[in-house]
């Protein structure tokens, strides 16, 4: 075989696959998105209950996930759980503990978008006598989520890239159907550079998009 | 009225509270009646602490390449020509732009291989991905940090005729390293947490070790809840240094 | 070639800049004689400050030649052309003029003591120890000799200011620009900074220019007052004159708007 630098004609045969990878990525994204900006706002919330027996756990659990590494907590949910029969797929574990990872992060963005929110808006809201759930859903989470839009883009971004890690227990996305790839092949250069474009052909443009909305918000 | 409604709620926060605990109280309890220990799992310590001193190193390495990368490629990207900024520029998208994982796995799969010829140990290659990684994020950091000092500091320094390299010494970075310093610190929690995927490249540090040991004696429960405590151990403390550092505003008072 | 003492310091050759559309600088001819000192009044707008920045190296001109002490400053002698000025020389060159600034521009994370010790030391090579002894006699002298350790932010703006201004003198410029000095400072503090820049002009040897808006002040000051409109020089001459007795239409409107106020 010809010593080539780059075999195009391999790269080309396998695309196919590297995209069928890269779909599973970006459906393990969106929903793991999903998760995170959900649980997110739940911890944020809870971090602020005025009840500490409340607070303070949540803060705890906040702080511990935030403090270790995501890989871990994967194999946490791969080999641990299903110990106590939580029998899951591999695909539905990892959405679950990147969901839960991110939505550490999220919860960081929440609380300093609701603690960016004048007190004259909770005031007025006691004195029209809303109930908390109305002064919430209503009058605070309306003024405090758009402004959190680009931050939350950041991790979703971020997500995208960090869920190459599922491919550690056995979820076959981008990065390990590259790294099959390669292996049966023992070429790595091909595989591993076009997954790499893949994912920055995504991310890139989407960070620019971020970009955009963060200049738009910070004009206002 | 409104006391009773306190009441109910005050009651069912704490329902949460106690089913939350129930919940953990009754998986261990499982676990305990499932796989009764044998004993205490200290026995799994000394391997974990073996993996550890690889963890930190990694840690170490890894944060000194990417501070050196961070400052020459951030100072070359906020005051570098435009050929200089186009290349650093294109480093940075491409690390910030793509797994690191997938930057483990070319450093560690593709560089060993011709055309390249580059055979590194895992350790090298860990450091390398680890601290090109983080060094980019690190760029974009002291970019626009520098980018935060008034114009004025930049004319003061004109006009008592400081070249431009002492301009940047004395004058631009010491002023940015108050706004680089939190950032930093949370990049190296960051690097820490990263540490772990070198384990897939057959490096043994904790994570590894802690692969071995499932396989080796099982446990498994007992092993990944060492490890977390392992890495919070090692990450909690840095958490509280950026927040103590975030406090800290030196001129500021 | 050495500068006869009656050459002026600073001479300003047919230069023009400008920002985009608008001029500021119109073929601008001007000179300082040594130790003159001058004041540019005019509405705001009108490129007064781009003079002191152009001269500064600030801003580089568009069109002209700017002379410091003989010597051009964007410019260098190739044999007998005039060359765009290496680093170097313009290093040189600027080391004959000083500024302070409207915003001090102070370095916030430098004592007052450094603040001024830093380009003496750095630039000037000068050994720390004159350097500190010359940066206390200089604070003594803007009355700020009990402030060495403070840092700028917990200074008063019109201490700030005598800070900057102690930090230019340091470098022992030829030339001094003074770019608004007062204008962010609390009207109660405008007085301070003016009485300290009033004793170094009765001190003498070394040329300032002044953009100030402080008319009483330019006129006690100044040997010369300029008013500058649209970009050039539309009257000039002693403060009682330009004051006084101005002839030029806009100058008179000019002053008629800020002294009624």
């Amino acid at each position: 075989m010809s010593e080539q630098f780059f075999d195009w004609e391999y790269a080309i045969g396998f695309m196919p696959t590297l995209l069928e990878g890269l779909w599973v990525t970006i459906q393990v994204t969106v929903v793991a998105f999903i998760l995170a900006a959900i649980l997110g706002l739940l911890m944020a919330l809870g971090r602020r209950s005025d009840n500490p027996w409340i607070a303070q756990p949540i803060g705890a659990i906040v702080e511990f996930i935030r403090s270790t590494p995501l890989l871990v907590q994967l194999f946490i949910f791969f080999y641990v759980l299903p110990r106590y029969g939580l029998r899951m797929p591999a695909f539905i574990v990892g959405t679950i503990a990147l969901g839960l990872h991110y939505g550490t992060y999220t919860s960081e963005i929440y609380r300093a978008g609701i603690d960016a929110i004048d007190r004259g808006q909770w005031e007025a809201a006691r004195a029209l006598n809303f109930s908390p759930v109305r002064t919430w859903v209503g009058i605070v989470l309306p003024q405090a989520i758009p402004p959190m839009i680009p931050a939350l883009g950041n991790y979703l971004v971020a997500m995208f890239k960090e869920s190459a890690q599922l491919s550690a227990i056995t979820v076959v996305e981008l990065t390990l159907t590259a790294r099959t790839i390669g292996t049966q092949s023992f070429r790595f250069l091909e595989p591993f550079t076009m997954a790499g474009v893949l994912y920055f052909l995504i991310s890139y443009p989407s960070s620019l998009v971020v970009q955009r909305l963060e200049k738009r918000y910070a004009g206002k | 009225m409104p006391n009773e409604d306190n009441l109910f709620v005050k009651i069912r926060n704490y329902i949460f509270l106690v089913i939350g605990l129930l919940a953990i109280g009754i998986a261990i309890g499982v676990e305990l009646m499932i796989n009764p220990p044998e004993s205490p799992p200290f026995d799994l310590l000394p391997i974990l602490l073996r993996g550890l001193a690889v963890t930190i190193e990694l840690t170490l390495l890894g944060a000194a390449l990417a501070l050196v990368v961070a400052i020459v490629a951030g100072v070359a990207r906020a005051s570098g020509n435009i050929i200089v900024r186009t290349i650093v520029g294109f480093y940075v998208e491409v690390f910030r732009g793509t797994s690191i994982l997938v930057q483990l796995f070319w450093i560690f799969f593709v560089l060993p291989l011709p055309p390249f010829n580059l055979s590194l140990t895992p350790l090298q290659a860990g450091v390398l991905a680890l601290g090109l990684n983080v060094g980019a994020y690190g760029a974009e950091v002291v970019r626009g940090a520098i980018g935060a000092i008034p114009r004025g500091q930049i004319e003061a320094s004109i006009a008592l005729n400081m070249p431009p390299g002492m301009m940047m010494r004395r004058v631009i970075i010491p002023q940015a390293m108050v706004r680089i310093l939190p950032p930093f610190g949370n990049l190296l929690i960051e690097l820490l947490k990263a540490t772990s995927l070198v384990s897939l490249i057959t490096l043994s540090d904790v994570t590894f070790q802690g692969l071995a040991l499932r396989q080796s004696v099982g446990r498994t429960t007992e092993v990944f809840l060492l490890i977390l405590v392992i890495y919070f151990l090692l990450a909690y403390p840095l958490t509280l240094g950026v927040r103590w550092l975030e406090r800290q505003r030196q001129w500021a008072t | 070639m050495q500068a006869n003492s009656s050459d002026p310091i600073v001479r300003f050759e047919n230069v023009t800049k400008a920002f985009g559309e608008l001029t500021v600088l119109r073929n601008l001819d001007f000179d300082v004689a040594p130790a003159e000192k001058v004041t540019i009044v005019g509405p705001s707008g009108s490129g007064k400050t781009t003079i002191l920045r152009v001269l500064m190296t600030l801003e580089k001109p568009d069109d002209g030649v700017i002379w410091v002490d003989g010597e051009p400053l964007w410019h260098q002698k190739s044999g007998s052309k005039l060359v765009p000025a290496s680093e170097k020389h313009l290093r040189k060159v600027r080391g004959n003029i000083g500024m302070v600034f409207q915003h001090f521009n102070l370095f916030p994370h430098m004592t007052a003591l450094r603040n001024v010790t830093e380009a003496p030391i750095h630039v000037l090579k000068m050994p720390k120890g004159d350097a500190e002894q010359r940066a206390v006699e200089l604070l003594n002298h803007v009355g700020l000799g009990d402030k060495l350790g403070h840092y700028p932010s917990q200074l008063s703006g019109g201490q700030k200011q005598r800070v900057a201004i102690a930090r230019a003198l340091a470098m022992r410029p030829k030339v001094m620009l003074f770019d608004e000095v007062t204008s962010a400072l609390d009207p109660e503090l405008v007085g301070e900074v003016l009485n300290v820049i009033r004793e170094l002009a009765e001190e003498g040897e070394m040329a300032m220019l002044l953009v100030t808006h402080e008319m009483g002040f330019a006129r006690e000051v100044s040997d010369r007052v300029v008013f500058f409109d649209k970009g050039r020089v539309v009257e000039q001459g002693p403060p009682e004159q330009i004051f006084g007795n101005p002839q030029n239409e806009r100058t008179k409107s000019f002053f008629n708007a800020v002294l009624r106020h």
